[in-house]
């Protein structure tokens, strides 16, 4: 192996802080946006399940939505859009927001089926124990189905790492771009293209092996 | 609220770019799908022998489609194919080997636990009439097992149409890149976006609306 300008090693040292940058940016991206479907999607899940006519129709229509649309195009409509209503935002947050809002849809989605997964008996015993609507759902039904939803969640934590390569598209600076800034520069498109890889793949199959070994955990669960 | 105008004309005078522009995404995400059902099969069948080095082989691929991020794959083989001197794919077909990849590895998923779904018995009664092994699969497996995957195959065919999307990353006139273009020409962002997410929204639901119909015509054995 030697270590001399043009080699691939010595080419992958140089570029370690731009690839390590962009690496910071894809899991901050993705994290920030993990962080906003999970605290959103809870919310338009209760919305789903429990909501009056109109909000669950609502909850429907947004969640129906943004599964119907590529997250690209909603990446790109959120990022020429905002800057439309006068919010000059950077690309970075405008990613964060449209992929935060695309797997919002898919955490309500699995939140409303683990919901209805808990037996409408559990439901009804909290009710004739005298509990209110909020102790209901802390204290039965979100225990429950806290299990149900642990495995989907990791799967769309997963998604939205893969989704972040899509920011590369309105310029942010994420892994997949800032390799693709190295390739520019050293023309070596295999080897960086399978390092980018690589490192993918070290985060995801993670995520994936957390997922599977989630649902093992909770495979006990019959209701 | 700001002070936007909204101007259809625009939308209007480039209709015919919209609708070319969706079919061809429509058609690669069936050609994709297509493809990607042959590898899905397959690998399946690959998954499920006997022999532990293929089923393994199958598990990595699998694994390996299901964690890259598919923009990575797309980018990949659009500028590393050429590095290899295989330089006979265009753009399009690029793409279409990429989608298929990706669309065989989740297709070999959705195979693997419909060939796994297939009661044991009927192999047997097959077995037992003297049909040969290559008339079981064909008269008996497959098409059983077809039924049994229709609503999964439905919502891949979808999911494909919405990934089309990335090839507009590699400059494949489907409809986000015909769309980025128009805005970028005419910058009016609500209507050219509202009109793009509009046309994916109703295919997508024309899609599934009829593959719908097409699953009730064939409803699996229950």
């Amino acid at each position: 192996m030697t270590f001399t300008p043009g080699t691939f090693w010595f080419e992958a040292w140089a570029a370690r802080e731009a690839l390590l940058v962009g690496l910071g940016v894809t899991l901050a991206s993705a994290m920030l946006s993990i962080v906003m479907a999970t605290v959103c999607g809870i919310a338009v899940g209760v919305a789903l399940s429990y909501g009056w006519w109109w909000l669950s129709g609502l909850a429907r229509l947004y969640v129906d939505v943004m599964r119907g649309i590529p997250l690209l195009v909603l990446i790109l409509f959120t990022y020429y859009g905002l800057a439309l209503f006068g919010i000059n935002v950077p690309a970075f947050w405008a990613g964060v927001v449209a992929l935060g809002a695309f797997a919002t849809a898919h955490v309500a989605e699995n939140f409303r089926g683990a919901v209805q997964s808990v037996p409408a008996g559990q439901m009804e015993a909290a009710k004739a124990i005298g509990l209110t609507f909020r102790q209901r759902l802390a204290y039965v039904i979100l225990p429950q189905a806290f299990r149900r939803i642990l495995p989907p969640w990791v799967n769309t934590a997963l998604e939205i790492v893969k989704g972040t390569t899509l920011l590369s598209i309105i310029g942010v600076i994420e892994l997949l771009l800032a390799a693709q800034q190295q390739m520019a520069r050293n023309y070596m498109i295999v080897d960086f293209y399978l390092l980018t890889l690589a490192l993918y793949l070290v985060i995801n199959f993670t995520l994936a092996q957390l997922g599977g070994v989630l649902e093992r955990r909770f495979s006990y669960l019959r209701y | 609220m700001i002070d936007y105008h909204f101007d259809w004309s625009v939308i209007t005078r480039n209709w015919d770019k919209f609708t070319d522009a969706l079919l061809l995404g429509l058609g690669l995400a069936v050609v994709s799908l297509a493809i990607g059902s042959v590898i899905g099969l397959l690998a399946a069948y690959a998954r499920l022998s006997p022999r532990k080095w293929l089923s393994y082989l199958v598990w990595a691929y699998v694994e390996f489609i299901r964690c890259t991020p598919l923009l990575l794959l797309i980018f990949f083989l659009y500028f590393g194919l050429p590095e290899f001197d295989i330089t006979v794919l265009d753009k399009s077909q690029s793409f279409v080997l990429s989608l298929s990849l990706y669309a065989g590895a989740y297709m070999c998923e959705v195979f693997r636990s419909g060939l796994a779904s297939i009661p044991k018995q009927y192999v047997e009664a097959a077995k037992a009439i003297g049909l040969r092994p290559l008339q079981r699969q064909l008269y008996v497996v497959l098409p059983v097992m077809f039924r049994i995957t229709l609503p999964a195959v439905s919502n891949n065919l979808i999911s494909l149409f919405k990934d089309t999307s990335l090839a507009a990353a590699i400059a494949v006139p489907e409809l986000t890149f015909t769309a980025r273009q128009i805005n970028a020409n005419t910058f009016r962002v609500m209507e050219v976006w509202l009109t793009a997410s509009g046309l994916y929204l109703v295919t997508a639901y024309v899609i599934a609306t009829l593959l719908r119909l097409v699953e009730r015509r064939y409803a699996a054995i229950r």
